[in-house]
């Protein structure tokens, strides 16, 4: 018989309020440390055939310094790394607002690993299944959206956004109308709109919000004219507030002569209630990873998906996929952009959100849309009620929310990326903003269909508790993390030329010699 | 039934939570569209495969009417490699930890940063160079974005792009750099590597790839550099990095940019999903000021003995500054960056040349067994992983051998194949090639 503990009793005493998270820490060295000279990780064939000599004029002189392990320790050192990584699959992920970090079904991703040893330039014949899945993705995003084509073959989603702007350029330079030089976009559009437009060779336009939070019409009315190449927007903007004056905007650049061009990343809330092609836009583009649930996969590869009208369907980026009634083949429109990327997409991506699609019917997307505004609404009463969290410009949201901490801050001079720091010891994530803070001391919240209203209420709960630790305890949440894989981070070398260490060898180089 | 990806779709917390909000319906939320941008019926689509049994069933029948390179004997390239994925590889990229995080702080994603850090870390070794970048989409993208930093660093709007890329970069270069910055094509020589060229102080940059699209190792390399260097512009190589275990880094011949698709490095062709570009330089501030891309770094934590990291000289990006910062950054690769890391620590030093080794000498083999029935264009010149062959008619050559269950190359033009040989190929693979190759073209003649 055991002797028993003082804690020997039963039942188990329940849980408390908030989870008593740690982050996995390791304490792990970088990977150039673990090496020892003679080992390695994985074997390679011998030739089989007579040594080619190489001439010394592209012959490598001395071998590259990459560190040397066993196949154990590569393994062991990339799993306790990803231990220190807070997955979506691990954590209420509603804190990165404007991603839409949504479920990604386990079952898609043997799909996708089923066009591992596909090549993309293997003859049409050999390749009819995934055509065929192209196909389909496309006629469904052309219903979802309301345009007549889609390509598939960007990258990502600023990879789709500069897609269409080549593609607005490109149908201006047809009607020999170059002199649009031109694009309008709003603050709270993604910031890759600006960008993309810049280097497409465009000068940029930016509206600001009118009293309401909304995109100033009458900025655009003066914005307009006979240079205005297009308006690139986003609608729902990141702020949640879902524009009603948006058919004006687009008959404004209409009138003028320019396209409109729809940023469809905050699309998860409006799936089969609202269409762009439905708002008179010429262009739009999806993110497959945010709304159509293929990974993050840490910043990528994602995809990007450019939905047309017809009359801007033979600039696409070539080829597109076309059906003859029996077979599929590939063709390239007649005035192409050319390519935006290698051959025809990020295939296992497109096979994921085809099947993420295929689940769910359109039934189905009507209530990812409907929960997602579901979810966002009742968040928002629960971020609002905590004493120092606002959100500007009423409760009037889709399926996200920009917020505030200023009064927060105003009174315990703690700032929003701090209190985000401090939540992570809870086991969440959040995000502040884009850049400018428009509002301040921002956070974006946007919860997804894929969270329970149990793991809305728990994240909301440690927001509550953070802000009021904030009060009484302010050095403590200025201190965080503490059951992070680290401790308080201090970046300022990142900034300095002299100390940065952009690489391991500059930080051998800088600091170690 | 409730959606199973959907669990506020259950009717009974669907009330709750309307009644918390104090809303009749969902309905309310969207009281901001106008009734007429309002879909009034439901989207035309194929009807759900709800159960996930119907849906494996749906996919398998689409994916199953494909005959991969695992089916059939693949000489394919051109830009996307059968090169072999170790098991390690698909192993780490595919932890939850990794495939499902995104954008999180250096704190609960503190193994996403140092990982990538490896991962430049590592490039940055390969290629002799202090400075590489989170990946950005693919090599295009790579190429485009250092000829646009050689284009700002100098102040300067031409470039001289070597003609022996593919047509397809080429198109993407086209798009990328219009409309003002003009490309000025490079012929190749007759030994397939770019002659050099009439050169002066309007050019920006020199573009040069080795091995370039023909397979050829471009060995006039610093040559080039200086020619650049007298003028004032820089010399932009793009080298694929798993060359680099044999072949010489484009720092080692003066380049002051490098840049390349890393698919090589442990990801599957998946039909074109497994590209990732990467872009290096020196330490030079004023060219790191260039970059569009993040770039991450280490940093001090409290804590003695504790890397921290985070975003080296963010002050560049459109994150920062929208339309004033060097191009844009976004979501691009960052898993296949991760992946290549885990790939280049598991070769190491000696696996990378050994490879490498491999690889020439199957090369060199595959060259000189096909020679003996067709033209092997640029025999003298020094192959890494392809070579071209001139055939009377690609099409027949290849619809011949896909009859026998070879995809024998990438159709360059009419009369040109590009055929690949990595270290995933035998010699036994090879000799079978070639000898059906002779074979059509003893039978054929229009071979």
């Amino acid at each position: 018989m055991n002797t028993a503990e003082p804690f020997a009793e039963l039942p188990v005493a329940p849980k408390p309020p908030l989870r008593r998270f740690h982050q996995a820490r390791w304490d792990e060295p970088m990977i150039f440390e673990l090496s020892r000279p003679g080992r390695r990780g994985v074997a390679v064939p011998e030739p089989g055939a007579p040594r080619v000599e190489l001439p010394e004029s592209v012959r490598r002189a001395e071998p590259p310094k990459l560190p040397e392990l066993a196949q154990p320790h590569v393994v062991r050192h990339y799993l306790r790394l990803s231990q220190e990584n807070l997955g979506n699959d691990l954590n209420i992920d509603v804190g990165q607002g404007t991603c839409t970090m949504k479920y990604s079904p386990k079952v898609n991703d043997r799909f996708a690993a089923a066009v591992a040893e596909l090549h993309p330039l293997q003859h049409e014949d050999t390749v009819q299944g995934v055509l065929e899945i192209y196909w389909r993705m496309e006629r469904m995003l052309a219903e979802i959206s309301g345009m007549s084509r889609v390509s598939l073959q960007p990258a990502s989603g600023s990879a789709a956004i500069y897609a269409n702007i080549a593609m607005i350029r490109a149908y201006h330079a047809a009607r020999g109308e170059t002199h649009r030089d031109q694009v309008i976009t709003t603050i709270f559009s993604h910031p890759s709109n600006a960008a993309c437009a810049k280097v497409a060779g465009f000068e940029v336009i930016t509206l600001m919000p009118d009293a309401d939070g909304l995109p100033d019409i009458e900025a655009l009315r003066a914005a307009v004219g006979p240079r205005t190449a297009a308006l690139m927007i986003t609608n729902p903007e990141d702020t949640g507030i879902f524009n009603p004056r948006i058919r004006e905007f687009v008959d404004l650049v209409h009138e003028a002569g320019g396209l409109a061009c729809y940023d469809q990343a905050n699309a998860n809330g409006i799936l089969g209630i609202t269409r762009a092609r439905d708002a008179g836009f010429d262009l739009c583009h999806f993110n497959l990873h945010k709304t159509f649930s293929t990974p993050h996969s840490c910043g990528g590869p994602a995809a990007g998906a450019c939905g047309v009208s017809a009359d801007l369907a033979p600039f696409l980026p070539g080829p597109v996929v076309v059906f003859d009634g029996s077979a599929y083949r590939l063709e390239t429109p007649e005035r192409s952009i050319g390519k935006v990327r290698p051959f025809l997409g990020v295939t296992q991506n497109i096979v994921r959100a085809y099947a993420w699609i295929m689940s769910l019917g359109a039934e189905g997307l009507r209530q990812v849309a409907e929960t997602a505004a579901l979810n966002n609404n009742y968040l928002m009463r629960k971020i609002i009620a905590i004493p120092g969290a606002s959100a500007p410009w009423g409760t009037r949201r889709i399926e996200q929310a920009r917020y505030s901490w200023q009064e927060l801050a105003e009174e315990t001079g703690v700032h929003s990326e701090e209190i985000g720091v401090r939540a992570a010891d809870f086991g969440v994530h959040y995000w502040t903003s884009h850049h400018p803070y428009l509002v301040p001391e921002p956070f974006t919240l946007e919860p997804t269909e894929s969270y329970s209203m149990e793991d809305l209420d728990e994240y909301a709960a440690i927001l509550a508790h953070v802000a009021d630790e904030a009060r009484r305890d302010p050095e403590m949440v200025k201190g965080a993390p503490y059951n992070q894989s680290v401790h308080k981070i201090d970046p300022s070398p990142l900034d300095d030329p002299k100390a940065w260490a952009p690489t391991w060898r500059a930080y051998v180089r800088k600091h170690l010699s | 039934m409730t959606h199973p990806y959907i669990p506020n779709a259950e009717p009974g917390v669907r009330a709750e939570m309307l009644a918390a909000i104090g809303a009749e319906s969902v309905e309310e939320f969207y009281a901001g569209i106008p009734a007429d941008l309002r879909l009034d019926r439901p989207l035309d689509l194929p009807e759900p495969l709800t159960a996930e049994s119907d849906l494996v069933r749906h996919m398998n029948g689409l994916l199953g009417r494909t005959t991969g390179t695992d089916e059939a004997l693949s000489f394919l390239g051109h830009g996307c490699y059968p090169h072999h994925v170790p098991a390690v590889c698909d192993e780490v990229n595919s932890r939850s930890e990794f495939l499902t995080a995104y954008a999180g702080e250096p704190y609960e994603d503190h193994g996403r940063f140092q990982a990538l850090f490896e991962y430049v870390s590592m490039m940055g070794e390969l290629l002799e160079m202090d400075v590489v970048n989170v990946p950005t989409y693919d090599g295009f993208q790579a190429a485009g974005t250092a000829l646009r930093m050689a284009c700002r660093y100098t102040g300067r709007s031409k470039v001289l792009v070597s003609a022996a890329v593919a047509a397809d970069k080429l198109s993407k270069l086209r798009d990328f750099l219009a409309p003002d910055v003009e490309i000025v094509p490079a012929p190749v020589g007759d030994d397939g590597q770019l002659a050099v060229p009439a050169f002066d102080d309007s050019y920006a940059a020199i573009y040069l790839e080795t091995p370039n699209v023909y397979g050829v190792v471009e060995t006039r390399g610093r040559e080039l550099a200086d020619l650049a260097h007298a003028q004032g512009a820089l010399l932009v190589v793009g080298a694929d990095p798993i060359s680099l275990g044999v072949l010489a880094p484009p720092a080692a011949y003066g380049a002051d940019i490098a840049c390349g698709d890393i698919q090589s490095l442990g990801m599957h062709q998946s039909f074109g999903g497994g590209h990732a570009g990467y872009i290096a330089t020196h330490d030079h501030e004023p060219l790191v000021a260039e970059f569009p891309s993040r770039l991450f770094g280490i940093a001090p934590t409290k804590v003695p003995g504790e890397y921290g990291f985070g975003d080296v000289f963010y002050d560049r990006t459109s994150f920062a500054h929208r339309e004033e910062g060097k191009e844009w950054v976004g979501t691009a690769a960052a898993l296949w960056g991760i992946t290549a890391g885990v790939y280049l620590a598991l070769m190491g030093p000696h696996g990378m040349r050994e490879l490498g080794e491999t690889i020439l000498a199957r090369t060199r083999y595959a060259m000189d067994a096909l020679a003996r029935s067709v033209t092997v264009l640029h025999p003298d010149a020094v192959h890494f992983r392809e070579f071209a062959v001139e055939v009377p008619s690609s099409a027949a050559l290849l619809d011949r051998l896909r009859e026998r269950g070879i995809y024998g190359g990438v159709p360059l033009d009419d009369r040109t194949v590009l055929v690949c040989v990595t270290e995933r190929h035998s010699i036994a693979d090879i000799d079978r090639l070639a000898a059906e190759i002779a074979e059509i073209a003893a039978t054929q003649e229009t071979l």
